[in-house]
């Protein structure tokens, strides 16, 4: 194939930044390029399309025509397949646009802390969405720090991006004529404690984070516990890791709840070579459970998704984490450099011959990219659209190879049950949901944060541990007392004061309609406009579809159009209950066949459309 | 060939191991209606109005790309599978010109008391969202109805790209990239319903990497991507199907061989295709056998004196 490019130049900045990219990566070998080579629409270097239009907007503060036409030649991709992904990002801008870019989330956990008035002060100092010439904003969805909304995430050129909250509207004026002082800041809140407000009680997962272990030094990890594991898991061998992953009866913790030990022994029985991935593109509105988990205690997930390596027969792990988490990123990234030093991942690793290495893949705005097979797409370098299945990822997967795709919280699981054993991990939880949760809980409760329960503990002690309602929102109104509760963020459902007693386990939930999810926990009180926040919610989708499928692709606009009519009256929410029906039944994945899940369960409970 | 057992609307039916499931249903009598699927190409698997029931399985799923398994419990005119092709139909045709589709998808969406008003009026939009940041958009106002109704691209003499009747189901893409031309001319740009076809950066066809092959037509289904001669036709209101024949004959510029179809009407070609089920062409041609056809009916010219 030869490549043809449209007239338009790299300037001198734009092409020093993909060289600069392109010798950082120019002596790359090893299994993803071997697997690679089995897929026939794969191209030389195409994977590496995503990171190279990041090195691109990171370093120019965006992606020119020019600069799009260097780096496709560079990596023999043709420049409108190029242009096809990186304008399926929201991080990617394809205009000129302000070296800064405030992303002010808007989303429902954020809104119910006022996140609209944010959003008029940056409106009213900055002009409208978009302009500027220094500084520019945009709406974001959910940014994944519902604990300290509202929040913001500023995306800067030739800097190191940043996430900032909470930020009351008297602060943003501040946070634009401060950038550098509100850096400050975050890199004090980024080992934020009120993110764990739990103490001191039985936690697993959550244990060396409030124990307060330094996250960013391996060898305070070490001297906490810390390789243990791995250590313990070599001993035992791959078959015997997956029987007792099995054994425990651990599920995913990502919102399907599949068994993980299965999951690995499907994986393990296919052809080498494999990979195994942590997901870690956490952008379920409500949800940040994985950011505390990864910012707190990077050197858990590598060990953890090693053990997995290990016990899949994979020689390869990506960890994918979602564009918005910069902190993470960067902790992940120092420890992952830490892990290679001291001879945790690399080759012929313990002298027992196992060669694993894990590269860190960095998403760009987009949720449907945490779907495991447009997971799949967006490492390999094309448009994060998933796939039809099956074929299931265990027999085709990344680069079409087995693939095992586990959440973050999953693997975290996996060290406290090679340490502990089986019986040990099912002594909490319950029977058909076996050990301990990590819930977000966020909005009008006192002490939101990361919660580790057990499964099965009712909602109201989980909201009793996250201090119960709050009594005010800075200054803004008083919280008045329960009203309902999104259980399992955009994907799941409301619930009213008379689920307060739902035990929060798998099967519970299923009996009332409802879905663990995520493990997101929005509460709202009395007074909120709820119709507002459904009507967020269906604009979430609308936004988020990757518009592959028709269902999807029509269905959330539908769904958002006939909101308007529902909430003034004209439509008591038929023809959205059909739409609904028609997105879960025919859509190719998990975002469409859940997209009407929390409007329909508004209607339900009557939250709302009451008048129609 | 060994054949399957499986049970479709409750009667025992067999079919060919290896059968996707539309053709399994056809072969026991049962058709399926698509939009996105040919016969000769890989199922891009996205209009979704091919769904199916199969026991066992949460979601429909679409038989145009999923495989016969020995007893599969398959329910092909079930209230939800008739419920989520009739939506999907509704949906598509509020969006989309669906003006130009086969008589069998037609035929179908009477079946299914297809009625896209349902939504309301749609609301015409000037031209692709190309501007919209993905993750944004205009809140709606609950009167209009969004589609993606916008003037047609009139670029060069040989083909227009009308987007108001795109349904987005990649088979133009496939076939500039890896199921035919391997040009990579055109690629799905943007996300959600402003997904759209576009060549880079939204510059012109002639621009672009495109060859003109017009191996994108063949496989369009909606006539979204229709040639310049049929094109300008129906806007004049001079195309006549009654009045038109489809002569099959060999092209005459090189020798592989490529059998073309050519719709005459009044005396005059108006169209080239190449049969989709062609050993030789599966449909694809190149740019002298879909568009070199002007100096058939050309005067001739005078002599020198």
């Amino acid at each position: 194939m030869d490549l043809h490019f449209a007239d338009a130049e790299a300037t001198e900045a734009e092409r020093a930044a993909v060289d600069r990219f392109m010798s950082a990566h120019a002596s790359e070998t090893g299994p993803t390029k071997a697997a690679r080579l089995e897929r026939p629409r794969s191209r030389e270097r195409r994977d590496l399309l995503l990171p190279g239009l990041h090195a691109l907007q990171a370093a120019i503060g965006w992606i020119s025509h020019g600069a799009l036409n260097y780096l496709g030649a560079a990596i023999a991709v043709p420049p409108a397949d190029a242009y096809g992904v990186a304008s399926f990002y929201s991080m990617f801008s394809l205009t000129p646009q302000a070296p800064n870019v405030l992303h002010v989330c808007d989303d429902i956990a954020c809104r119910a802390n006022g996140a609209l008035e944010v959003v008029d002060e940056c409106e009213r100092v900055f002009g409208p969405e978009g302009s500027g010439d220094s500084v520019t904003w945009h709406r974001s969805p959910c940014l994944g720090r519902c604990d300290r909304a509202p929040a913001l995430f500023v995306q800067r050129a030739g800097e190191d991006d940043f996430d900032h909250g909470p930020v009351h509207a008297d602060l943003s004026g501040r946070a634009i004529d401060g950038l550098a002082e509100l850096e400050g800041m975050n890199i004090d809140l980024g080992i934020e404690r009120s993110a764990t407000p739990q103490g001191q009680a039985e936690v697993r997962l959550l244990r060396r984070i409030v124990e307060r272990i330094d996250p960013s030094s391996l060898e305070g990890y070490r001297a906490n516990g810390g390789y243990a594991a791995l250590h313990r898991a070599v001993e035992m061998g791959a078959e015997s890791i997956r029987d007792l992953i099995s054994e425990s009866g651990l599920t995913g913790r990502g919102g399907a709840g599949f068994p993980t030990g299965l999951k690995w022994k499907m994986a393990a029985a296919e052809a080498a070579p494999r990979f195994v991935i942590a997901n870690a593109d956490e952008s379920e509105p409500g949800t940040f459970k994985d950011r505390v988990l990864i910012e707190q205690d990077p050197f858990a997930l590598i060990e953890a998704l090693t053990i997995a390596g290990v016990s899949v027969g994979a020689e390869k792990g990506f960890i994918y984490l979602r564009g918005e988490y910069p902190v993470a990123g960067r902790r992940l990234e120092a420890a992952l450099a830490a892990a290679r030093d001291a001879g945790l991942l690399g080759r012929d690793l313990f002298g027992r011959g196992i060669s694993f290495d894990i590269e860190l893949r960095i998403g760009a705005g987009a949720y449907i990219c945490g779907e495991e097979t447009a997971l799949f797409n967006s490492i390999e370098g094309y448009r994060g659209e998933p796939r039809n299945k099956p074929p299931y990822p265990t027999q085709v997967g990344l680069f079409g190879r087995p693939t095992v795709v586990n959440n973050v919280e999953t693997l975290l699981n996996v060290l406290f049950i090679i340490m502990e054993g089986a019986d040990e991990y099912r002594r909490l939880g319950t029977p058909t949901s076996p050990g301990t949760k990590v819930f977000s809980v966020s909005g009008h409760v006192a002490k939101p944060g990361v919660y580790e329960v057990p499964f099965g503990t009712p909602l109201q002690d989980l909201l009793a541990l996250a201090g119960g309602m709050r009594k005010e929102t800075g200054g803004m109104r008083n919280i008045t007392s329960f009203g309902s509760v999104l259980l399992g963020g955009a994907a799941g459902t409301f619930l009213g004061p008379e689920a307060l007693d739902l035990p929060l386990a798998n099967e519970a939930a299923i009996e009332r309609n409802a879905s663990l999810g995520s493990g997101a926990v929005v509460v709202f009180d009395t007074e909120t406009d709820m119709f507002e926040m459904v009507s967020r919610i269906a604009a979430f989708f609308r936004d988020e579809s990757c518009g592959q499928c028709a269902p999807c692709r029509i269905g959330t606009v539908r769904q958002e159009e006939l909101m308007v009519r529902v909430g003034s009256g004209f439509d008591s929410g038929g023809l959205i209950r059909e739409v609904g029906r028609a997105m879960t039944d025919a859509s190719i994945c998990g975002l469409g066949q859940t997209a009407s899940n929390a409007v329909v369960s508004a209607l339900d409970l009557g939250l709302i459309g009451g008048d129609a | 060939m060994s054949g399957l057992e499986f049970i479709l609307d409750g009667e025992r039916a067999v079919a060919p191991a290896g059968s996707t499931l539309i053709r399994a249903l056809s072969a026991n009598g049962v058709e399926t209606p698509t939009l996105c699927y040919l016969e000769h190409t890989s199922a891009p698997n996205v209009c979704r109005v091919c769904v199916v029931e199969v026991e066992g399985s949460r979601p429909l799923v679409p038989a145009c790309s999923r495989l016969l398994e020995e007893g599969m419990v398959v329910s092909s005119d079930s209230s939800r599978v008739r419920h989520a092709r009739k939506l999907v139909f509704e949906m598509l045709a509020s969006s989309v010109d669906l003006s130009l589709v086969s008589e069998e998808t037609g035929a179908w969406m009477r079946e299914y008391d297809v009625d896209p008003g349902r939504f309301g009026p749609t609301l015409r939009t000037d031209g692709p969202a190309a501007s919209m940041r993905p993750g944004h958009h205009e809140r709606p106002d609950g009167l209009s109805f969004a589609s993606v109704a916008q003037p047609p691209l009139i670029q060069d003499d040989l083909y227009v790209r009308d987007y108001a009747k795109c349904i987005l189901c990649y088979q133009c893409v496939n076939a500039c990239g890896p199921e035919a031309q391997n040009t990579f001319a055109i690629s799905v740009a943007g996300r959600g319903f402003e997904a759209r076809i576009s060549t880079e950066f939204e510059i012109g066809l002639p621009d672009s990497a495109c060859v003109y092959c017009g191996n994108c037509i063949a496989v369009c289904p909606t006539g979204a991507l229709i040639p310049r001669t049929e094109f300008d036709l129906r806007a004049s209101g001079g195309w006549a199907a009654d009045r038109q024949s489809v002569t099959r004959t060999v092209c005459p510029y090189c020798g592989v061989g490529c059998n073309l179809e050519l719709t005459v009407q009044d005396g005059a070609i108006v169209r080239v295709d190449s049969p989709l089920d062609h050993d030789v062409t599966s449909g694809n041609l190149c740019i002298k056998g879909r568009f070199g056809f002007s100096h058939v009916g050309a005067q001739p010219r005078s002599e020198p004196a």
